[in-house]
Parts: structure tokens; sequence; C-alpha cells
């Protein structure tokens, strides 16, 4: 992987790091020898759904995310943890073309869903997101009802022929979803009115009505209590069995709980990659180290 | 906290709450000036408007003599239309008061009715069947009449130097002491058009004109004026000529109404040859007023929409189009209906405009339709304003109170429109 160079006249974060990262790092007592641009760990997979290959993301003239290989196995829980602002939800909302929808952002760099080309100019967003479908971090149901809100997806996809296939479609979401018990004497009721978990679920539930085979999660449980970020936690874990899931977190708990590989961002670099047990337990990269063990982040 | 802290903080505690006071006291004192000169204007008009709410009739018993009307052949609908309606009310008023003989005084008798009362027989001969008939009916009076039994005429002034005659003044106490003239709703007020007689003059017309001609502001500038917004807030990208068409929305909303009649003049009359006076016309220059107000409000609107909710419908494979449709303008449209009705509110109180367009002509008949020459209620308020008669001040107060009345009701549902669908995220 090349060195991004930055332009000198961008914010003073990304200056300061592009300019003096050596330095930093020495001075913090880390091993120079490697440097946190080359990422540590194994990035191809067998089995592979999605492949990215040196991925650039930038905003106007601040560039957020530099240079990062990543390949996501079929089936496979995989975190991504970092400090906050290291441009993880940058990365993740690439996977779905998110971010075309930010003015001023530009991505570079190979995605691949399957072999297929996501940034391909031809290429629908439309049936991309139908594919890759996404989960937010504050619960965004819409102002409808619970039964609409899990409908909207199969209906604007046309994925149900009929009324009875639909409600179908919508019981199964629920159930997998883990809300059915809670929602089935209430889908005519307005999925805002339920609590801040049963929200998340909800939009879990609206996530998987269309049959998804990768879901993004940015922080899904970051405005949850404890118990509601049990049962989404639970979730992910049964959820794993038919989806592909990228999750971002800033818990390493979390990552820890629900993950099966785990990737350290820093700065925009994505600085280590490898199964969950042994980042948590044996960190290659210092910086890995220092962010699991709680001494910066 | 130490001690010495708590006692700085207690020292400069007073200003603070000093400070405080005198912001409210300032507030306080701004909103009372501001109620104060709404009472003011609340209490003169209606104080004065009040009165065009009645109107004095006179109780006669007419005999609908054939002869007197003239009408010889009954099935002869010209006949009908040519009747002398005037001779019959004028044959009971002499029977009424039979001292009554030579010609000046007849012809004072005559005028304590409603010079245009002609028009209440013939309409009340509708049904023909009354012919030869005879019925007791109240007919409005005179306005002069009507000023007496208000009170506004000064009986004690001199003869010469009011309005009434002394002669007027005892037939009139003498109807009054039989019974037979009376305060009583005034229907002709809302059921009328323009009239040069006061007593004969109602609002219908022109309520009539300001409702076709703000059906056609309202179904053209709505429509447009909330596909403008959806196109520049959502779709139009984002560069040097969207801001020039934003600044210019904005200067538009802030052009003098009149240059929009002068517009409205030139091109859909002059150019387009369109129909003076008409609603059409007055409506389409009050859309071109309205508009801006109808794009601002509705790209605010828009932009209040939360981005989570966009999120959620395009990761879910929503399209732009969807996106909008589905989520993003049902949670809109009340603030873009907010923005509708003051628009159209503002354009119910215009004026200027439509004076450029012949909207102030004098036209008695009741407009049916949009392209019938008509005049708006603040046109026909500008326009009674200018008569010198008590009773048309009276009238012009009544309109007033009127027009006050639907802007109070259109702000009051967009009002309620905004509270009903406030939404908590
Ligand atoms: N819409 C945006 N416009 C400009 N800069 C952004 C935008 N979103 C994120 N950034 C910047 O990109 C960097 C990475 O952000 P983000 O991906 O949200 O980080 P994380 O999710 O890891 O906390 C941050 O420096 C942030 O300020
Ligand atoms: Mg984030």
């Amino acid at each position: 992987m090349t060195t991004m160079t930055v332009d000198s006249n961008t914010s003073p974060q990304s200056s300061q790091e592009a300019t003096q990262p050596v330095a930093d790092i020495s001075s913090n007592g880390l091993d120079s020898s490697r440097d946190y641009r080359q990422t540590v760990g194994k990035i191809e997979v067998a089995n592979t759904k999605m492949s990215m290959r040196d991925v650039n993301v930038s905003y106007g003239d601040k560039q957020a995310v530099f240079g990062v290989d990543l390949d996501i196995a079929k089936n496979e829980v995989i975190a991504m943890i970092g400090p906050s602002g290291c441009g993880k939800s940058t990365f993740l909302r690439c996977m779905n073309r998110m971010n075309d929808t930010i003015e001023g952002c530009v991505v570079s760099g190979s995605l691949k869903l399957d072999d297929q080309d996501i940034y391909d100019p031809k290429l629908d967003v439309v049936p991309l997101r139908a594919r890759v479908g996404m989960v937010f971090q504050k619960p965004n149901p819409f102002p409808k009802s619970i039964y609409d809100n899990v409908a909207y997806g199969p209906q604007i996809h046309g994925l149900a022929n009929s009324k009875v296939e639909l409600d179908e479609i919508v019981e199964n979401s629920l159930r997998k979803a883990g809300l059915w018990n809670e929602a089935k004497d209430r889908l005519d009721q307005p999925g805002t009115g339920l609590s801040g978990g049963q929200q998340q679920r909800l939009c879990i539930a609206r996530t998987i009505a269309v049959s998804p085979e990768v879901i993004l999660m940015d922080e899904p449980c970051s405005a949850l209590d404890p118990i509601a970020t049990a049962r989404i936690e639970e979730l992910i874990d049964e959820l794993s069995a038919n989806f592909t899931i990228a999750i971002v977190t800033h818990s390493m708990q979390q990552a820890a709980r629900v993950s099966h590989r785990t990737a350290y961002f820093h700065l925009g670099y994505l600085v280590e990659i490898g199964d969950t047990d042994d980042i948590f337990t044996n960190p290659k990269h210092r910086l890995t180290e220092d962010y699991i063990t709680g001494r910066f982040g | 906290m130490s001690r010495s802290t708590i006692d700085i903080v207690n020292r400069n505690l007073a200003k603070r709450y000093a400070k405080e006071k005198r912001f409210r006291l300032f507030g306080l004192v701004s909103i009372l000036a501001g109620l104060a000169a709404l009472c003011f204007l609340m209490v003169t008009i209606v104080s004065t408007g009040w009165g065009a709410f009645t109107q004095s009739y006179i109780q006669l018993t007419l005999d609908l003599d054939p002869e007197v009307l003239s009408i010889s052949d009954p099935q002869d609908d010209d006949q009908w239309s040519y009747a002398n309606y005037t001779g019959v009310i004028k044959k009971s008023l002499r029977e009424r008061f039979p001292d009554v003989t030579s010609r000046r005084d007849k012809k004072r008798l005559y005028r304590i009715v409603s010079p245009g009362a002609g028009y209440q027989v013939n309409q009340l001969m509708q049904d023909r069947s009354l012919l030869g008939q005879t019925v007791t009916v109240w007919l409005p009076a005179d306005d002069d009449v009507d000023s007496v039994i208000k009170g506004h005429i000064d009986r004690s002034l001199p003869e010469n130097e009011r309005r009434v005659s002394d002669k007027k003044l005892s037939l009139i106490d003498e109807l009054v002491n039989s019974g037979q003239l009376k305060r009583k709703f005034n229907n002709i007020f809302f059921t009328a058009g323009d009239s040069s007689e006061p007593e004969q003059a109602g609002i219908k017309g022109a309520m009539l004109g300001s409702f076709f001609t703000l059906i056609v502001a309202l179904l053209l500038s709505f429509p447009i004026g909330v596909a403008a917004a959806i196109y520049l807030e959502e779709f139009a990208p984002k560069n040097a000529w969207t801001d020039f068409i934003e600044v210019n929305i904005n200067n538009l909303a802030a052009v003098p109404s009149i240059v929009f009649g002068l517009l409205g003049l030139a091109v859909f009359l002059n150019w387009f040859g369109l129909p003076r006076s008409v609603p059409l016309v007055g409506g389409i220059v009050l859309t071109l007023m309205t508009l801006p107000t109808i794009i601002i409000s509705s790209r605010v609107a828009l932009k209040s929409v939360p981005p989570s909710i966009r999120e959620a419908a395009l990761g879910l494979g929503a399209s732009k189009m969807q996106t909008i449709f589905d989520h993003v303008l049902p949670l809109a449209l009340p603030g873009m209906l907010t923005g509708g009705i003051i628009g159209m509110a503002q354009a119910l109180g215009e004026t200027a405009p439509l004076l450029m367009i012949g909207m102030v002509a004098f036209i008695v008949d009741i407009p049916g339709s949009f392209t019938d020459p008509a005049t708006v209620l603040p046109v026909q308020i500008f326009l009674w304003s200018d008569s010198p008669e008590r009773a048309f001040v009276e009238r012009t107060s009544g309109a007033i109170m009127v027009l006050l009345m639907f802007l109070i009701l259109m702000n009051s549902i967009a009002v309620l429109l905004r509270k009903r669908f406030e939404r908590r995220w």
C-alpha cells in the first residue's frame, strides 16, 4: 500500500497525522518500524462476500479513509472498532454507497460485492441497497405503523405478490428481529411509539424484510440501554446464520462478544485485522493494544 | 466550593436577577403596547361596523294589484320583468298615510322606503300566484331613516342643518310607535352585491369574487410552489444558478404587490387579451404574488424533515423519488399547507394588484364563475370607504369585520395544522 500524500491546507487533524506520524508514534514509545499505515494481519478470507481494495474517501479536501484493504467473508460478523472520527462509519457507508448522498464525498478504490464493482458508474444503487442493507446509529423508524415500516421495503421492491405474502414477510422479519411477540398486537400502531430498543429491532426487521445479503450496522446499540443492547447482540448472533454482518461499534466488549473478526481503524487507516479472539488476546500492533487495553480511545 | 467563591456568586446574584427582571419588563411592555394597538383597532372597527349587521325595515301591506303593476297578461314574461313594483310600494305608503296629500310631501313619503325596494317586491313575486293578493312584508328603509333609528342623526340640530326634515321625522316616529319600523338582522348585507344605495348594498358579490379569485390562486400557486420547492430542495444541483434563483425568490417575496398588478395588466390583459375585472386574472396575479411565500415555506418544511428518515428510506433501496414522495413529503405537508394558508390569507387581504387589472369596477351582479366581472372583499372595502354616507361608513367597517373573521379563521387553521402534526422524533 502506498502512503497517501495529503494537501497541506487540510484540517489540522489530518495534516498533523500526515506530516509527523512517525515522530508521534516513537514519542509514544511505539515500535516505529510498524507504521500504522501498513495493515497488520490477514486481509484475505476464504469464501469472500465483499472485497475492498485501496479504498480512499474524502469529504471535500479532507480525507477520512486512507487506502483500506479488507475482505469480508460470507456469513461472518466483522466488527470495526477504533477511536471516534477514525473513519469507521465513512468506510461502512461506502459498502452500500450511502456516501453518495453526502455532497462532496469522493470515494476511490475498488469495492466488490460478489465480484461486482459497487462503484461501477453503470451500477444502479437501488438493487445494491436491497442487497446491502443498513441499520443506523439512532433508531429511525418511519413515522408510520409498525406493519408499514416492515412492509415498505418489500413493497417498493415488489417482493410480495399478495397481501398474504406481504403479511408473511412482515411476520417473519419481525420474528427474526425478535419483535414479533411484543409487536403482534399493535402492528397498526406507529413504530415511533416503541421503546428505543424495540425501535432498533424494528429497524433491523425492516432491513431484513428485503432479504439483503449483507447488513451494515453503524453503532446500532450506542443509543440503547444495556438490556436492549444485550437483546440486539443476541439478535446479531442469530442473524449471522443467514446474513453477512459488518458492525461498527465503539464498545470493545460488544465487538468481542458478537464478531468473528475485528478490524481496528486509526485516523482513517486500517491498522489491524484478525480473528476477534486473537485481536483481543494477542494484538500485534501497539496501537491496537493501547486501544483495547483502554490506554487511549 | 470555598467560602469566598460563594460570597462572590451571591454578590453578583442580585445584579443577574435585576438584569433578567428588566428584560422581562421590557418584553411585557412591548407586548402590552401591541395588544393596546390591536384593541384600539378592534374597538373602532367593531363600534362603527356593528350597525352594518342590522338594518331598519318598514312593514307595509302591499296590494299586488295587476293594474298597479301594469301586468295585463300574466303569461308574458316581459311584463313581469318590467312590472311597476315600486308603484305597489308607493300605493301602500299613500294608503298608510292618507293625510299626506301634497306632491312634495308624497315624494318625501316615498323616500322613507329604500328606492331599491322594488327589487325586493320583484324577488317576492317570483311566486307568481301572489298576483292580485294582499301581502304584508318588511321592506328595507332608506339609509337616512336607518340613521335616525340607529341614533346617528342629532334631532336637537335645527332642521336645515340635518339630513332629515321634521316632517320625515314625524313619519318615522309614527311608524316606530305603531311597530311598523324595526331594526332587524341585515340579510341584504350578506345576500346582495354592491349598490349605490347603501341599504341595498351587500358583500356577497365581493365574497364570491374573493372566493373565485382565491380558488384560482390556490390551485395554481400551491402545486407550482410545492413542485418548485421540491425541485430546488431535493433535486437541483447546488451551484451558482440555484443560488441565483434562491436569491431571486427571496427578492420576489419582498416586491411590492402593485408591481405584480402592473405585470398582470401588461401580460395577461394587454398581451394575452384576457378579460378585465375577472377572478381568473386576479387569481393568476395573486399566484405570482404568493408563490415566493409558498416556495420559501415549503422549502423550510422539507428542510425540517430529519435526514435520518431519508437515510432510512434510501438505505432500504428506495429511489430518490420514492424517498421524497413516500416519506419526506407526507412529513413536510403540514408545514407546506401552513405556508399555503398563510399565503392565501395574504392574497385574501390584497388590494393593490387587483386594482391594476380592473377588479375595482362597480359591479352589482353577483359573479357566478371565474370569468364573470367581480370585485373582492378588500377592494369592496376600499370602494365603500370612499362614500360619505353614514350607512356606507358602517358597511365599510362591517365588511372589514367579515374580512378579519376570514383571516382569523384561516390563520387559526394554519396554527391548528401545525399543532396537530407537530412531531416528536
Ligand atoms: N458528512 C461529512 N462531511 C465532512 N466530514 C465528515 C462527514 N462525515 C464524517 N466526516 C469526517 O470524517 C472523519 C471520519 O468520520 P466517521 O467516519 O464518522 O468516523 P467514526 O464513525 O469512526 O467516528 C471525521 O474526521 C469526520 O469529521
Ligand atoms: Mg460513526
